[in-house]
């Protein structure tokens, strides 16, 4: 049986998004971190382009987006774990007027 | 221990990797001159530009050593100097001329610009035959200084080109060599973690007032930036936020610590990882770097930068599929194996450094094959 393609990588384990290594259809796909190697199952909600990110956790709107280990955004919506994560449903926590 | 590089030994003692003779634009009138001698001697490298005229103060100053700095640097071998008038062109020829190269100069005023082209591309033949006879010799790695600027980033660019840089990075400054980073404003979200590897409290603080300054500057507009900066391609290729983009950004810039912040356009004085204050716009920025004294270039993109530089070999390296099957021609080396763990970050280094060598030594990179020469002056503020 041939080995399921990695789906998306996150830089580290305890980062709250990974980002797609290719394009990733909804269903169940993997992830792996950077920094930790192993694989895990994650059911992604809706198509997912590569480079795109995914939430690997719930997010509430509001709530800093970590990535890196650091704060990378804001929320500014509530996102299900699975769901596609970008300038639709968080911010800059530095830069953005409105 | 030899390390099987060469290069050529100016007459000041620093080391470059190419052989150019430039013909350089003092100001935007002499452009046509300037390219009126680079076609009547086909093997110079013409450098027209925008800009030279009214400007004042720290804007006039950033130019002046923009184009002093470009002349000086070490790939170029000889200078044919172009303005309209002999006082700021001699400033010019005489700053490169320091450097103790063949520096000619030529100012069109009463003299004009058939004249000019006349006598200038004279001048240029004989300075491409003397350089044709330059030869290189053995050099040691330390000698080479580099610069690094990530451009149309995406997500794939913090993940594996921008790591695979680091490791360029640290390997060139254990080797006792010299490399320049900088993009100002994309270190938001991360201007910490540069300033806490800045080597005391003095280099600190010069980074971090670059930094607020230059924020300053970008918010008082009351402008939103998305869009702008991170740039639609970011955007486009998956990035969220400019912290974002920061981390991705920051992944390039090696483990060393951060020995000085200079000025845009500043000579470093001291060995290691220097930060320059700089626009994020690649051609401002290496056009800046080079100007510094760099010799070689690493980029890593996302989305696929097009850009060169006229002296400075730019080295263009992507972990985006998509960006290395559709953009080939732009493309020096591919580590989008890195997203599929096909092979480790040292490997992948070892291969970038591998680049580096031989292009150190003559081979082509992408950019200078396909003829992308971007010059950009970084400006201050309006002229007069």
């Amino acid at each position: 049986m041939v080995a399921e393609q990695l789906a998306f990588l996150a830089h580290r384990q305890d980062d709250m998004v990974a980002v797609a290594v290719r394009d990733v259809d909804a269903g169940t796909a993997q992830w792996a971190s950077l920094d930790a190697g192993a694989r895990s199952d994650i059911e992604v909600l809706e198509p997912i382009k590569l480079g795109h990110k995914i939430a690997l956790v719930p997010i509430s709107d509001g709530s800093p987006v970590i990535e890196y280990g650091q704060k990378v955004a804001i929320a500014k919506a509530d996102i299900a774990v699975g769901a596609l994560v970008h300038v639709h449903n968080v911010r800059s926590a530095r830069w953005q007027l409105a | 221990m030899a390390t099987g590089l060469t290069g050529y030994r100016r007459p000041d003692g620093r080391v470059g990797i190419r052989n150019h003779v430039v013909i350089l634009a003092v100001d935007d009138l002499s452009n046509a001159a300037v390219e009126g001698i680079g076609r009547l001697v086909p093997g110079t490298l013409a450098i027209p530009h925008a800009y030279g005229r009214l400007q004042f103060g720290a804007d006039l100053e950033l130019t002046f050593r923009t184009l002093i700095g470009t002349g000086a640097n070490p790939n170029v071998a000889a200078v044919v100097v172009v303005g309209i008038e002999p006082s700021w062109t001699d400033r010019v020829a005489d700053g490169i001329a320091l450097t103790g190269k063949p520096v000619e100069r030529f100012s069109i005023e009463r003299f004009g610009d058939l004249n000019t082209i006349a006598a200038g591309a004279r001048v240029a033949a004989k300075l491409l035959q003397d350089a044709s006879e330059l030869v290189r010799e053995p050099i040691e790695r330390h000698e080479i200084m580099m610069s690094i600027k990530c451009g149309e980033s995406d997500t794939t660019s913090g993940l594996g080109a921008c790591p695979t840089t680091s490791q360029a990075v640290d390997r060139m400054v254990m080797a006792n060599g010299t490399v320049l980073f900088g993009e100002t404003t994309e270190l938001t979200g991360g201007e910490h973690l540069i300033a806490e590897r800045c080597v005391d409290d003095e280099v600190r603080s010069k980074f971090q007032a670059f930094y607020d300054d230059y924020i300053q500057t970008i918010v008082t507009q009351g402008v939103d930036l998305l869009g702008s900066q991170p740039t639609q391609g970011n955007i486009r290729g998956g990035l969220s936020t400019i912290e974002e983009k920061a981390m991705g950004n920051i992944s390039k810039t090696g483990t060393v610590p951060v020995v000085d912040a200079l000025e845009p356009a500043q000579a470093p004085t001291r060995q290691g990882l220097n930060f320059m204050d700089s626009s994020s716009a690649a051609a401002e920025c290496i056009t800046l770097m080079a100007a510094a004294g760099a010799v070689i270039h690493i980029f890593p993109t996302g989305q696929g930068n097009v850009i060169g530089n006229p002296i400075e070999p730019v080295i263009k390296l992507t972990a985006n599929p998509l960006t290395a099957a559709t953009m080939g021609e732009h493309i020096d080396l591919d580590v989008s194996g890195l997203l599929t763990q096909e092979y480790t970050l040292s490997e992948a280094g070892d291969r970038l450094m591998e680049v580096v060598d031989r292009t150190i030594n003559g081979r082509l990179t992408c950019a200078e094959a396909i003829g992308h020469q971007e010059f950009v002056i970084t400006k201050l503020y309006r002229s007069a």
